[in-house]
């Protein structure tokens, strides 16, 4: 309980700071459009050809706008060594960890809502029927984009190369995220739409497992 | 500000800190009593800002060991009871100077935050300002808010790094009497300080650090000045 109340606090202050300055919603959410509008008018797809690609090109969109996003979540605090005061004040670092992977999901989930209209339109895609499904894999997808690249982000910040080292780290480790949630979008934008629960189960899996190694060494990677 | 508190102090044996190749602090033996307010002085790159990050729990030694208090407790465990002001300012500028107080006060559980982020806004004269953005505010006004928000929790051991950084004259005036009458309620008070004399006549103790190690020490007699004064030349 204290872990969720702690983690509640620094939640507040992350969408707070956040609603100010709007920086993360903004990049994230114009880098993806302009992947999605530029596809559609160069490859000018038909309905059958964007349910073939349409669901890698979005996640792909989705995977390189996180990058953008997570890249300042821990670099802002370095700036005023506000992370020092956080490490000074909260009785269990995780709770740290809790706060920005779950801010991070909520912003990257936003983006993906307001985009989603704009694809379906583009690419003559409808989604209104399986949307409650598409939601819970963009969750599920999301939260593992979230939680990987939190943790790549508290190393990456502490490193020179910090700006190259983020995405080099962080695509390959969220490879099995790409492939699953892309196939799990791909069966929900099929002719005869399905809810792939294997490709969800996978995903789960995988925020569950990366979750432990991040409550479990989540400390070592905020120190100095 | 606070209420007399039970005197925390810390001891060093055999502490050192590289980085890289480089050693911020070497083999360095040092007691702080508990009550005691230490200056800590010395050139740029002396160590005093390192002894002060590791006393504090933020970066872990190479070698040697800190403790905090009587027993074995060690600066990560104790955190609880530090203050500490570092380089930066530690606050959110995006954030009000009434949002950053309690944002920290809820973490640290503090009860009756209302009244004592009030309290505190109103000892360190931003009470006018409390609703305005921290990146609206002067250095000097930041460095407050700073000493506001160390001192949130009541610490017993108080551990500052350039404290008069940005203040003003008055400023300076105001933060020694503050760390005066912190001293006199019991608070160990460790400090490091570039000249700023009304500062240094707080301290009951000074230590000069230089290349990672101890070069001179009031205890051992010395007067207080002629340690601080060293540096100065």
């Amino acid at each position: 309980m204290a872990l969720l109340h702690t983690t509640g606090i620094l939640l507040g202050k992350e969408l707070r700071t956040e609603l100010r300055s709007r920086e993360l919603i903004t990049t994230t959410l114009v880098f993806i459009l302009l992947v999605v509008v530029l596809f559609s008018f160069t490859f000018d797809p038909t309905s059958s050809e964007s349910r073939r690609f349409g669901p890698g090109l979005l996640w792909i969109a989705f995977l390189f706008a996180a990058s953008l996003m997570l890249q300042p979540c821990f670099l802002r605090e370095q700036m005023n060594d506000t992370l020092s005061a956080l490490r000074m004040s909260t009785p269990d670092p995780f709770a740290i960890f809790l706060a920005k992977l779950a801010a991070n999901t909520i912003f990257l989930l936003l983006t993906e809502l307001l985009m989603l209209p704009i694809f379906s339109v583009l690419y003559n895609v409808p989604i209104l029927k399986v949307f409650p499904s598409l939601l819970l894999v963009l969750l599920a997808g999301s939260a593992g984009i979230g939680v990987t690249g939190t943790a790549v982000a508290a190393i990456s910040a502490q490193a020179r190369m910090r700006e190259l080292l983020l995405p080099l780290l962080l695509l390959p480790l969220l490879t099995p995220v790409l492939i699953a949630s892309t196939e799990a979008t791909a069966a929900l934008l099929a002719e005869e739409p399905a809810l792939r629960l294997d490709w969800v189960g996978f995903l789960a899996a995988f925020d569950i497992v990366f979750l432990t190694a991040l409550w479990l060494f989540g400390e070592y990677l905020l120190e100095e | 500000m606070t209420a007399a508190v039970s005197p925390l102090g810390l001891r060093c044996s055999n502490l050192e800190k590289r980085f890289g190749n480089f050693v911020a602090l070497r083999r360095l033996n040092l007691e702080v009593h508990p009550g005691e307010a230490v200056a800590l002085a010395g050139h740029n790159g002396s160590g005093k800002t390192t002894f002060l990050r590791l006393a504090a729990g933020l970066t872990r030694p190479t070698a040697g060991a800190l403790h905090i208090g009587q027993g074995e407790s060690t600066a990560a465990e104790s955190r609880a009871h530090i203050g500490f002001v570092a380089h930066q300012t530690m606050l959110y500028d995006e954030l009000s100077a009434e949002e950053n107080l309690f944002l920290f006060a809820n973490l640290q559980g503090i009860p009756g935050a209302a009244e004592r982020v009030s309290a505190l806004l109103a000892e360190v004269g931003l009470a006018e300002r409390r609703t305005s953005l921290v990146r609206t505010f002067s250095r000097g006004m930041r460095q407050r808010l700073t000493i506001a928000r160390a001192l949130l929790h009541r610490p017993s051991l108080l551990l500052f790094d350039e404290p008069g950084t940005g203040l003003d004259a008055p400023g300076i005036i105001w933060l020694a009497a503050t760390l005066g009458h912190l001293r006199d309620t019991g608070c160990t008070i460790v400090m490091s300080l570039h000249g700023q004399a009304e500062l240094a006549a707080v301290a009951t103790r000074a230590i000069r650090l230089q290349a990672g190690a101890v070069a001179a020490d009031s205890a051992s007699g010395e007067p207080i000045e002629a340690v601080l004064r060293v540096t100065e030349s």
